[in-house]
């Protein structure tokens, strides 16, 4: 043990190289290119274990983002070989193709340097759309119970960790630039649900102003980490602003 | 990258965008009915196989955006089903088949 | 424009026009048998208070359910926003209401 710890501390590795990985990296801002390093290539190594052997190892001015490593914080998302994903989760073996790993940053998203994007589009969209929750003025009579059919419904919803990885998998994102993505209608959605919530009405008129955007490509749903569907969330709340508007309730859109 | 819904709303989107240019020009040829030699001139043109053959484009098209449009209003309206695939598969399924019915009743 | 108000205007103009596309792709493949001619879609049509129902809804409904589709992808893919867009549709769909009433009057 105490052997095997030493060999971490001076290599960064307590398993077995296996072979030499073709890994490409994003360097510079949005007009960088792409950058080619050779990775040793070990058993159960995660796409940011490539990152950090880089940042360690070959290149010190390597910019990029990561905090928890177990998939709870989302902040080290990236695009590996095309597709966006939570980097800390997601093994080499799964990502690599023939050996080669390509890693950019999140698309959708200014590139600040290398693979560190700017996140403030993605969280001004969540204010704007005041997609938190409201405390009602008075607690609801019946206790929630956890397994009522709205609770189930919020719920379903709920796992999100603001990674981006919807946002940067959407191309409603790329062609709207007021489209609020998947993740912050996905949270309004969760919120509608929510009988402790006392603004529903406001959460729908929220979304009025860009769930009709969604044209239900799924990518969102696809690429979520934590398994999550903001295209069955939007679809519903594509459904329950239809029948505020019909009902003559909706306000105009908040733009 | 992409997978099946976003070949469907591809699709769907360029049946509609086909549709809506197509529709005036539609509508201007049955306005010759006034006078029946007009759309008669007309009508003998399409009997051209390659004309009949564009026709059955244009029935693939519209039962095309029909059958992705019943699809869009299921996964909209209806409850979340994760059988997505099957159901663009039967929406392209039945598109083709409208196309097929066509070719079959004009070249009768 | 009311994002909400279209969304439902082109859902709900998508469930009307469902069953008229289905009757008119029964239309297409049922007049197609034998070619057609200005006689035989005049003789079915002339006079017909239901296919004048039917038709005119149709016509309706294209002229709601065209520009709002053509809107959208004009804003994604043509990047052309605001009003002028708003009322390039409009007009688009004023267009195809006076050339599908000028269609129905023609034929009926």
């Amino acid at each position: 043990m105490k052997r095997a710890c030493h060999r971490l501390a001076e290599t960064g590795y307590d398993e077995p190289v296996m072979a030499m990985l073709e890994v490409e990296i994003w360097r510079g801002g949005e007009d960088g290119a792409w950058r080619s390093y050779a990775v040793p290539h070990q058993a159960n190594q995660t796409v940011l274990d490539v990152v950090t052997h880089v940042q360690r190892h070959i290149d010190p001015s390597l910019a990029y983002r990561f905090a928890c490593r177990v998939g709870m914080c989302g902040s080290c998302a990236m695009t590996v070989n095309g597709r966006p994903r939570w980097t800390c989760r997601t093994h080499v073996s799964q990502a690599a193709r023939k050996g080669r790993v390509r890693i950019g940053p999140l698309r959708n998203l200014p590139v600040i340097r290398d693979l560190a994007v700017d996140m403030a589009p993605f969280f001004e969209k969540w204010r704007d759309a005041e997609a938190r929750f409201v405390p009602s003025k008075e607690p609801p009579e019946e206790p929630v119970r956890p397994d009522e059919p709205e609770r189930r419904a919020a719920d379903a919803g709920i796992e999100c960790i603001n990674c981006a990885v919807c946002y940067a998998a959407c191309d409603s994102v790329a062609w709207n630039p007021d489209y609020p993505g998947p993740a912050v209608l996905n949270r309004l959605w969760t919120l509608v649900n929510d009988r402790r919530d006392g603004d529903r009405d406001g959460h729908l008129d929220a979304a009025g102003a860009g769930c009709h955007l969604c044209r239900s490509h799924q990518e969102c749903a696809d690429a979520c980490p934590t398994g999550l569907n903001p295209t069955a969330a939007i679809a519903g709340l594509k459904r329950e602003v239809f029948r505020r508007a019909l009902s003559g309730g909706a306000r105009g859109p908040r733009q | 990258m992409r997978r099946g819904p976003w070949w469907a709303f591809l699709l769907h989107r360029l049946s509609g965008v086909a549709l809506a240019v197509f529709l005036p020009f539609h509508f201007l040829v049955l306005g010759l009915a006034v006078e029946r030699a007009a759309l008669d001139g007309v009508l003998d043109w399409t009997e051209n196989p390659w004309v009949k053959l564009a026709e059955a484009g244009l029935v693939v098209l519209l039962a095309l955006h029909l059958t992705g449009g019943l699809r869009l209003l299921l996964l909209e309206f209806g409850r979340w089903s994760d059988r997505q695939q099957s159901r663009i598969a039967v929406a392209g399924g039945l598109a083709l088949l409208a196309g097929f019915g066509f070719l079959a009743a004009a070249f009768a | 424009m009311n994002e909400a108000w279209l969304f439902a205007a082109q859902r709900l103009s998508a469930m009307v026009m469902a069953p008229l596309v289905l009757l008119h792709l029964g239309v297409i493949l049922y007049a197609i048998r034998d070619g057609l001619s200005a006689d035989e879609i005049l003789s079915r049509t002339e006079g017909s208070l239901f296919w004048g129902a039917v038709y005119g809804l149709f016509v309706l409904a294209a002229a709601v359910h065209a520009p709002i589709g053509l809107r959208a992808v004009l804003r994604e893919w043509g990047r052309w926003r605001g009003a002028g867009l708003d009322i390039a549709m409009a007009l688009f769909g004023l267009l195809l209401l006076a050339l599908g009433l000028r269609a129905l009057a023609a034929v009926l």
